[in-house]
């Protein structure tokens, strides 16, 4: 019934083209489960949450939390905004999608990840042409991802258990270095750094709130900001254009 | 149950809703620029805030010093990722410089 979406070359294709993207993720992965099951979640709520959730850094953020005793609803709203960027990831999917059945994009959006997202973004930059097949493609590079973070997450919670002390050697710290790694190249703009280092300085000033609601708040402050560069730029363009 | 798997359950959902929403309205709406600007900041502001916290903030102050090897990691990390755009790269290089520290200056 669902034949038409399906072809077995797009999806070994969009399988192979994630790999790099993978080998990137293996050591967040790995870290993940070491820390999850370090700070009080049993073996199986850290699998659960790579095999439900399914989002790297909500799932780093939400550990990190926890081992602040950060308070529930705190944990879901952050881990809810960091999400939003799937949102955007989603939204200019729109167009391929629309031509797959409503029951395929279920999987689709479950499987959505910057990783994924970064492969099919590629894929309908080159103009394939793939039509309502592109589902094939897709699946295929973001089904390699969640096997993969699965088998990581695994490797992860079974290693910190034989080295019960892996936590107190600082692993933390390979997050802190992933995320830098992560925003860093993204700072293409004016209004990107002005949003980074508005962030920055706000959380030094509200660290100590309760419950890491400065995280919430510095988020906020510093998108505002951000937000606001881009209109002025935008409205500086207008005038250089309409000159 | 746990409260963590009731903290899970939400996750999943919360998770969930941001990815498949604008899927299931794929070709009946249109997200206002002002948003789309907004989204494209999220991971930069949430991200930066959490890396910042955790490099200066140690012990529940803020630290900074040759003592404290999660600001130096964090600090040549920047560097890296700044001059070469590798993430792999940045964790391999942040990873080691915060291991020579805990050997070599502690």
């Amino acid at each position: 019934m669902f034949a038409k979406y399906f072809d077995s070359a797009l999806f070994w294709r969009g399988s192979r083209d994630i790999l790099p993207l993978i080998l990137a993720a293996i050591p967040f992965g790995i870290v993940y489960g070491a820390m999850g099951q370090s700070l009080g979640l049993t073996e199986w709520q850290v699998m659960g949450m790579s095999l439900f959730v399914f989002a790297g850094s909500s799932q780093f953020i939400a550990v990190t939390l926890m081992a602040s005793a950060a308070a529930f609803p705190v944990i879901l709203l952050t881990v809810f905004i960091v999400n939003l960027r799937h949102m955007l990831y989603a939204a200019s999917l729109m167009s391929v999608v629309d031509k797959v059945p409503a029951l395929l994009r279920v999987p689709m959006a479950f499987w959505l990840t910057d990783e994924s997202f970064a492969i099919a973004a590629a894929r309908l930059r080159q103009k394939h042409n793939d039509g309502a097949k592109f589902y094939a493609y897709y699946t295929g590079a973001a089904l390699t991802m969640y096997l993969n973070w699965q088998l990581c997450t695994w490797i992860g919670i079974t290693a910190g258990k034989q080295v019960p002390d892996m936590t107190q050697w600082g692993l933390d710290v390979a997050i802190v270095v992933a995320f830098i790694g992560i925003v860093v190249p993204s700072l293409a703009r004016a209004s990107h750094w002005a949003c980074a280092i508005t962030s920055g300085v706000c959380i030094l000033l509200t660290y100590d709130w309760p419950h890491q609601s400065g995280l919430l708040f510095s988020s906020v402050i510093a998108i505002g900001v951000g937000v606001l560069i881009m209109q002025r730029q935008k409205v500086a363009i207008k005038q250089e254009t309409s000159r | 149950m746990s409260d963590y798997w009731w903290l899970i359950i939400g996750m999943t959902a919360l998770t969930f809703l941001p990815r498949y929403l604008p899927l299931a309205f794929a070709g009946k709406v249109r997200i206002p620029l002002l948003l789309k600007q907004a989204l494209e900041l999220v991971p930069i502001a949430v991200l930066t805030a959490i890396v910042v916290q955790m490099s200066l903030v140690r012990d529940g102050t803020i630290t900074v010093g040759l003592d404290n090897h999660y600001l130096i990691a964090s600090v040549v990390a920047f560097a890296v990722a700044l001059w070469w755009r590798h993430l792999m790269l940045t964790i391999v290089v942040g990873l080691v410089v915060f291991a020579a520290c805990r050997v070599l200056l502690s």
